[in-house]
């Protein structure tokens, strides 16, 4: 199985970092008795009787180890919980090459290493506009105003002492960038799911419903039919965002994140949530929402996040995400332990609704499986879809593939690029496969 | 009685609907923003102007003010692709004519530049306006703004060298943007009412329509596209990237080298990262500016270096290392500035 290191059990993490030089070469001349004997040595105080005892099973167990034996530490040594040291691996991480200013860049979720639907706070994707700040909430306000007088009755300043005050509602929902999978539109071009599908996160938001605010300002709904959301940072990032969705209850003023106040990276103290509909919408740091009687064409939809078409046109106010889901377990990057039993991990989700089915191929979309889909399967937000696999240790390609409630059924590469051509960037929500190869690693491929 | 009681309840639902519209419904809660307020925060300009401020700006005078604000990220021309990608360049005088850029279905342009795309004139007053200098948004009067708009049409041969851009042409302009009739909103994606019923797009209805086929979908599998070899590597250590147990490992990628522990990165060079300037110089390699070796080599003998360079990232300048000049960083604290200097004339490592 390569060079992948077996652990405690059947497998052990790399010793090589406790053997002398003779001990390296001991090992590569065979011996192999003699690296079972210095990883004892390391991992406990040395002991003639152990390695006697090794021979009768595992140490791990005949051997109570140091936190069996010892006391452990008092409650509160981190005020705020941390992960655990061996945890350091599953990072946010930006793409090389991908921007050159970190204020104007992304970086990705690990999600080859995350369970069930929601996302740590501290590992949400990230994407900023020009550079992110940890705003004084007490200084923050949130102005409603018209485009026009005739559109609402009164402008209104509240404070986050007065939003809070105000009814809530807490929701699961996704938020996924419209450019996520953006690099791969073309061809292959990023080895793992953190860097293909890594603008995608999924949280519980706690806020209040944007139209109560409207509302308390004497909106006109008949005149008013799209609201402009506005950001405090320096880009005070806008876009357009239609009435409709408002109306229907969807769209929060949100302050609270995973039972928490939101992270200042994801919008610290006051963010839109507007289910459904790409990232950059959810507009962070809000400051204002205007009302108004036409479309805005703001930067973020007239020059980015627009899509171009084979024919030379660019699809502006592209904004819901479509069904779209990607197995993150195995995925791109990693490496098969051995032959045999897998559980086969992933996510689904559709802007347009629930998840309804999620199928999974093991031969490259020639037949597929219908995956259990772990509930409840909540409105606009992730949903983990789990499928059984025994891996023969022959060549295989995994793909999965989304049905929504709409009954909208996630596309090939050859229907996308059919349609849009491979030039848009935006809104890629093509089927993903991972080629499996015989030494277990598994590599990222496209199948029209 | 039955029907007479459920007329009473319908009503009594009735009511309780409309009470939910009034306004000033929670008591207590938010106040009426002053004119003062909303003139101060609502600076949004739409695309048929509501919300232009008045003023008027030459493209001599935006000439100036873009080489002293805007060239260091985008180039004296707007061309540059260093930092961000280019503002102006790939649109022809027949794209003024028919307002479509036909580089953009033709597959000539080597890249999309700003002008390539903007349908809006309004865009781009609107976002210089709200968003722009890099390091001091929202710092431009509206002036400034025009005049810089103005020097970005005469670069894209919009208008003469001696054109002066006011709120009364800027109407104008909008007639003869390349791309003006570049955009369409017929798909499905706008996610409120349709265009049909007064809103934007088809009313919700995908482009793509596959079928969730279970058994014998297709004859063979034809792979498109694989990782290259050298992406397989662009990203690190991929081992280092999954956890070192569970169902899978992370692959190998780059070998034994990357098990060392990556080098320790100072707090200076983690400043220098977090407030941009990075972008713009390398510590071996010149970028937009010079590199920090360079100015090591130059100043390292002058007693003063210090105190001269903590005075020059503030202020920022011109005319030492090139034409391009390097924005002030007037937000940065003092001791930061000495701290960077120090770690720059030390060999930035």
């Amino acid at each position: 199985m390569g060079d992948i290191v077996k652990q405690p059990g059947r497998l052990r993490p790399a010793p090589e970092n406790f053997l002398s030089e003779d001990q390296v070469k001991a090992v590569a001349t065979g011996r192999r008795d003699f690296l079972r004997k210095s990883f004892l040595a390391a991992g406990a105080a040395m002991a003639a009787p152990m390695v006697a005892r090794a021979s009768e099973g595992d140490i791990n167990i005949l051997e109570n180890p140091a936190w069996t034996t010892s006391l452990g530490l008092p409650v509160a040594t981190n005020p705020y919980g941390v992960p655990s040291k061996y945890e350091s691996q599953l990072l946010r991480r930006e793409s090389p090459g991908l921007a050159r200013v970190g204020g104007a860049s992304v970086s990705f979720a690990p999600l080859q290493g995350l369970f069930g639907i929601i996302t740590p706070s501290g590992l949400h994707f990230e994407r900023h506009h020009q550079g992110w700040h940890d705003i004084d909430p007490s200084k923050h306000r949130l102005m409603v105003n018209g485009s026009d007088d005739s559109l609402l009755k009164k402008p209104k300043v509240y404070t986050l002492d007065e939003l809070m005050r105000m009814p809530s509602a807490s929701r699961i929902h996704f938020i996924e960038c419209g450019a996520n999978t953006g690099l791969e539109w073309g061809n292959v071009a990023v080895p793992t799911v953190q860097y293909t599908h890594g603008m995608l996160s999924c949280s519980e938001f706690t806020g209040v419903p944007l139209k109560h605010l409207l509302e308390d300002c004497g909106v006109d709904y008949k005149k008013a039919r799209y609201v402009l959301a506005e950001g405090a940072d320096g880009s005070s990032m806008t876009r357009t965002i239609p009435m409709e969705m408002v109306e229907s209850g969807e769209v929060l003023v949100a302050y609270g994140q995973n039972g928490e106040m939101l992270r200042p990276e994801n919008g610290y103290p006051l963010r839109l949530v507007v289910p459904g509909v790409q990232g950059v919408s959810w507009v962070k740091w809000l400051r204002r929402i205007e009302v108004g009687d036409k479309p805005y064409a703001t930067k973020d939809e007239a020059v980015h996040y627009i899509d171009l078409m084979p024919s030379g046109l660019h699809r502006q106010y592209s904004s819901v995400q479509e069904a779209k889901s990607v197995i993150t377990t195995p995925s791109g990057g990693q490496t098969l332990l051995d032959q045999g039993f897998y559980n086969v991990s992933g996510l689904a989700w559709s802007g347009r609704g629930r998840i309804k089915q999620v199928d999974v191929s093991f031969d490259g979309g020639i037949n597929w499986k219908t995956a259990r889909l772990e509930g409840p399967i909540q409105n606009k937000a992730l949903t983990r879809f789990n499928i059984n696999w025994v891996w023969d240790g022959k060549p295989a390609i995994l793909q999965s593939r989304a049905m929504d409630e709409t009954g909208f059924v996630q596309p090939s590469y050859g229907q996308l690029r059919a349609v849009r051509g491979t030039k848009s960037i935006y809104h890629n929500n093509a089927i993903q496969s991972w080629k499996v190869i015989e030494s277990g690693e598994v590599s990222n491929v496209q199948v029209l | 009685m039955f029907r007479f009681s459920k007329t009473i309840l319908v009503f009594a639902l009735f009511g309780a609907s409309t009470a939910a519209f009034a306004f000033d419904n929670f008591k207590g809660i938010g106040r009426q923003a002053t004119p003062a307020e909303v003139k101060a925060w609502d600076i949004d300009v739409r695309p048929d102007f509501k919300g232009l401020p008045k003023g008027s700006g030459s493209v001599d005078k935006g000439q100036e003010l873009f080489e002293e604000k805007c060239a260091s990220c985008h180039g004296t021309f707007g061309e540059s692709n260093e930092v961000f990608t280019p503002l102006v360049g790939g649109t022809t005088k027949d794209d003024m004519k028919t307002g479509r850029v036909k580089g953009l279905s033709s597959g000539e342009l080597p890249q999309r530049t700003t002008f390539t795309k903007v349908a809006t004139i309004s865009t781009v007053f609107d976002y210089i306006q709200r968003a722009m200098p890099w390091t001091a948004p929202k710092s431009l009067k509206p002036d400034d703004v025009y005049a810089i708009l103005a020097y970005m049409l005469n670069l894209s041969e919009m208008v003469p060298a001696d054109f002066v851009l006011s709120d009364k042409n800027i109407g104008d302009i909008q007639k003869i943007l390349p791309n003006r009739n570049g955009m369409t909103t017929d798909h499905g994606m706008w996610t409120g009412a349709s265009a049909a019923k007064g809103g934007i797009g088809n009313g919700g209805k995908p482009d793509t329509s596959n079928k969730a086929c279970m058994k014998n979908c297709k004859t063979e599998v034809k792979v498109a596209s694989s990782l290259p070899d050298y992406a397989r590597t662009a990203h690190g250590e991929l081992y280092d990237q999954n956890r070192p147990f569970g169902p899978v490992r992370g692959t190998k990628t780059l070998g034994g080298e990357a098990a060392a522990a990556p080098a320790a990165v100072s707090p200076a060079m983690e400043m220098a990262t977090k407030n941009g300037c990075m972008a713009c110089h390398g510590v071996n390699n010149k970028i937009v500016g010079p590199s920090y070796n360079e100015v090591l080599s130059r100043y390292k003998d002058q007693t003063d270096a210090e105190d001269r360079l903590v005075a020059k990232v503030k202020a920022g300048g011109q005319g030492v290392w090139g034409s391009i000049p390097m924005p002030p960083n007037g937000h940065l604290k003092d001791e930061d500035l000495k701290t960077l200097v120090k770690w720059i004339l030390s060999g930035a490592k």
